[in-house]
């Protein structure tokens, strides 16, 4: 096989072809705004002229899908006859459906806390250390790699092979060596489902560190000075002022990883295909709406995933603008 | 307020727009196959092709080594008639060639390995039924068993492509000798062969179910190879359309057949562990303990031969071969399971249909069959070209006019239960759950 550029060679035009096309319209706009005159009404076009691309493609690309979907998770499978409340009801009502929400729950429970937690101990660890730059880029760099390539890695660590042969997992092997038996990781509900969860905390861990590391930094002298002088304990340190100094910038890193579990669906349909009892919601939805032709049930799933995380949305836009206006 | 826009700008503009134009005339202009010369003694089977020229996407699920084989086998046609054939293969063809048909970006042509995905389309209206031409050659080229599979409402929307063969069990010829093994006739022999096997220290059985996206697949051959045998092809016919439920107990009692080899400690899993390491074992990887006699046997389609690594004998006295899962009640004979791909088109252009017609001729059968690794049910095919004996054993066997030929039954319920629940239901099977439970599940998820 390999890599042969005169084969990718059409791909490659369709891609600079997106690019120049994103040039020519950015180009033609401003050509036609430099070329308008006088004030007033040279600004009313140029707003237009700005949003309106935004505004075409966010109804395009956002708005109508929403409006489609939410009005075929009331159909059938073929999108043909309405069925009411039927897909919702199932959703609810079928264990295979539950489980599913039951796995979305874990994910959101653990994934978020766990990897904002470790990231926090971690900045917390190499604060002012003398190797910390080197120490910071170790856990950081697996946010450099992909959940699919993650999930290959951890496939491995977590791979089984009998007493008798040789192991080619890590885990396994570790727990050979201390006398024990190797055992099917992947197979054991629903301790799988929080061994896929590592892997999202590895990929995570180090994109909470450094931001959380930065919040650290950025707490004034003066305070820590304070607390010096009056003898704080290393732990009513951390709960008094680390805490709450770093708290709005925790509740953005711990939004921004839940709204990334609640889609997550790259991990878990690497490792496991959504069998053994793994699957979530993104999964699922994938599954029912073009696997098994059940487009009203993959968008019941996708409304329920929509209405999840519009509450996390929102109190990130609100942090955000606080965060803002504090800065001012 | 300049009156002129920046130079810059200007350049940027002009510049990107030749970029656009000047690719968009790249891509849509004449690029690909070099012609022959349509008058050429080799381009003599393809005349009545010629001067249709134009573009045929394919869209289908073969990839790498087999595409490669499968392009070279009609890349004559296309030089002496100048059609261009575009071909994609993809790994995740059943769920993407839905969203292409939604997106109004059909393929012209498709190939589809589940007549009940074909029929999803024929019945939404997508697919374009056979034309004269493609019927005629197909009711030359294949018996009608065939046939009714890619028969919708009266009407034929397809024809047959390649063929596999499924109740292929696979073994070390050489092992067997070595150790005085017999091939069995029976179902009695095969558990009496197994018996001994794993009194001599060998684990007689392996399997694997994982296969990505459709993991579980492999536990359902053997459930459809024992009801076939089991109760016959009425029963097994009434099974996969639903007219009896799946959790009968004629369907019980196979799924306990089963269980006695695949759920049977003492049998499984060769060279990978305990039961429960089935679930995690991908197919392709399952039967290669048969090489170093780590494993007996291996229950998996004639696709498998391509599996065996570089040097690896295939044949009656070689490193592996197979032989046919033995009938269980005489008075059904031995009906046999199989599979294969349809070629359903999405467009009825006549170069669309020129490829239709040329893939079902005898002669494309033969061009495909020299590449290797490769057979069909094609009353036209000559058996001597094919290299791999797997392959010839399989291809006589469908070509007996006395087999009884059914095609694999999660291929032909609806995609929910046949890609879905019966998958899923095999994997947590093999995983322990108990087998009323299973196929009370797999009933309650069958919608019609």
């Amino acid at each position: 096989m390999g890599f042969s550029l005169v084969e990718e060679l059409p791909k490659l035009l369709w891609m600079v072809i997106g690019v120049a096309a994103f040039l020519a319209v950015i180009g033609a706009l401003l050509f036609l705004v430099d070329a308008g005159a006088r004030k007033s009404r040279v600004e009313w076009w140029q707003a237009t002229l700005f949003l309106a691309p935004a505004l075409i493609l966010l109804f395009l690309g956002l708005v109508y899908p929403v409006f489609r979907t939410t009005l075929l998770s009331f159909m059938d499978g073929q999108g043909g006859n309405w069925v009411g409340l039927d897909n919702y009801v199932r959703m609810f009502t079928q264990p295979e459906l539950l489980t599913v929400l039951r796995n979305t729950l874990l994910w959101v429970l653990f994934g978020p806390v766990l990897a904002t937690a470790v990231g926090l101990l971690y900045a917390l660890l190499v604060d002012r250390r003398r190797f910390e730059s080197v120490a910071k880029s170790l856990v950081f760099m697996p946010m450099a790699i992909s959940f699919v390539g993650a999930s290959i890695i951890w496939k491995f660590i977590y791979a089984y092979r009998p007493a008798e042969a040789e192991q080619i997992g890590l885990l396994n092997q570790i727990i050979v060596w201390f006398g024990g038996e190797p055992r099917l990781w992947l197979l054991e509900t629903p301790l799988n489902t929080l061994l896929l969860i590592v892997v999202l905390i590895w990929v995570q861990a180090g994109f909470a560190m450094v931001v959380l590391s930065a919040a650290i930094k950025a707490i004034p002298d003066d305070i820590i000075e304070a607390a010096r002088i009056d003898g704080t304990g290393l732990w009513s340190h951390f709960w008094n002022i680390t805490l709450p100094s770093v708290w709005p910038t925790l509740t953005v890193v711990l939004i921004t990883i839940s709204v990334q579990t609640l889609k997550v669906f790259d991990i878990v349909r690497t490792m496991t295909g959504g069998q053994y009892e793994t699957s979530v919601i993104a999964n699922e939805m994938y599954a029912q709406a073009f696997r098994y032709n059940e487009l009203g049930m993959g968008s019941a799933l996708a409304v329920f995933l929509f209405v999840l995380v519009i509450p996390l949305v929102i109190v990130q836009m609100r942090t955000n603008r606080r965060l803002r206006e504090e800065q001012r | 307020m300049p009156m002129f826009p920046n130079p810059r700008t200007t350049i940027a503009t002009a510049l990107s727009l030749v970029l656009l134009t000047g690719g968009c005339a790249y891509l849509s202009g004449e690029g690909g196959t070099a012609g022959a010369d349509p008058d050429s003694p080799e381009c003599e089977p393809y005349a009545q092709w010629q001067d249709i020229g134009g573009t045929v996407s394919v869209y289908a699920s073969i990839r790498d080594e087999e595409a490669e084989r499968m392009e070279r086998s009609w890349q004559m046609f296309a030089e002496c008639t100048g059609i261009d054939i575009q071909y994609e293969g993809s790994g995740e063809f059943e769920a993407q060639v839905q969203v292409k048909v939604d997106g109004g970006n059909a393929p012209d042509i498709a190939f589809f390995p589940q007549p009940g995905l074909l029929e999803r389309f024929a019945d939404s209206g997508d697919l374009v039924p056979a034309p004269e031409g493609v019927q005629q050659l197909a009711e030359e080229g294949w018996s009608q068993d065939w046939l009714d599979y890619a028969t919708i409402d009266g009407e034929l929307y397809a024809t047959p492509l390649g063929a596999n063969f499924k109740s292929f069990v696979w073994y070390s010829p050489t092992f067997f000798s070595d150790n005085g093994y017999e091939v069995p006739q029976t179902w009695d022999e095969l558990i009496a062969l197994s018996d001994t096997i794993a009194a001599d220290g060998t684990k007689p059985w392996c399997a694997g179910l994982e296969s990505g996206d459709a993991t579980g697949w492999p536990a359902t051959d053997w459930i459809e190879n024992v009801i076939l045998r089991e109760n016959g092809p009425e029963i097994y016919d009434q099974w996969v359309n639903h007219e009896i439920p799946f959790n009968d107990p004629r369907i019980a009692d196979a799924f306990g057949r089963a269980d006695e080899i695949l759920r049977n400690p003492d049998y499984v899993n060769g060279g990978f562990g305990n039961v429960q390491s089935i679930a995690i074992t991908s197919f392709q990887e399952a039967g290669l303990p048969i090489l170093d006699g780590d494993c007996g046997m291996y229950l998996m389609g004639s696709f498998y031969a391509a599996q065996w690594p570089e040097g690896t004998e295939v044949s009656e006295t070689g490193d592996v071969y197979a032989f046919n899962l033995p009938p269980i009640d005489p008075d059904q004979g031995t009906p046999v399971m199989g599979g294969g791909e349809f070629v359903g088109a999405f467009a009825d252009r006549p170069e669309v249909v020129a490829v239709r017609e040329y893939l079902a001729t005898a002669e494309y059968a033969n061009n495909r069959a020299a590449e290797g690794a490769w057979f069909s049910a094609h009353q036209g095919l000559d058996l001597e070209t094919l290299e791999v004996p797997t392959d010839r054993l399989g291809a006589e066997i469908l070509r007996d006019p006395d087999t009884v030929f059914r095609f694999d039954g999660s291929d032909l319920m609806p995609a929910e239960v046949g890609a879905g629940t019966f998958w899923r239901g095999m994997v947590n099977w093999i995983n322990g759950e108990e087998t009323d439970a299973i196929l009370d599940y797999i009933e309650n998820s069958w919608s019609s």
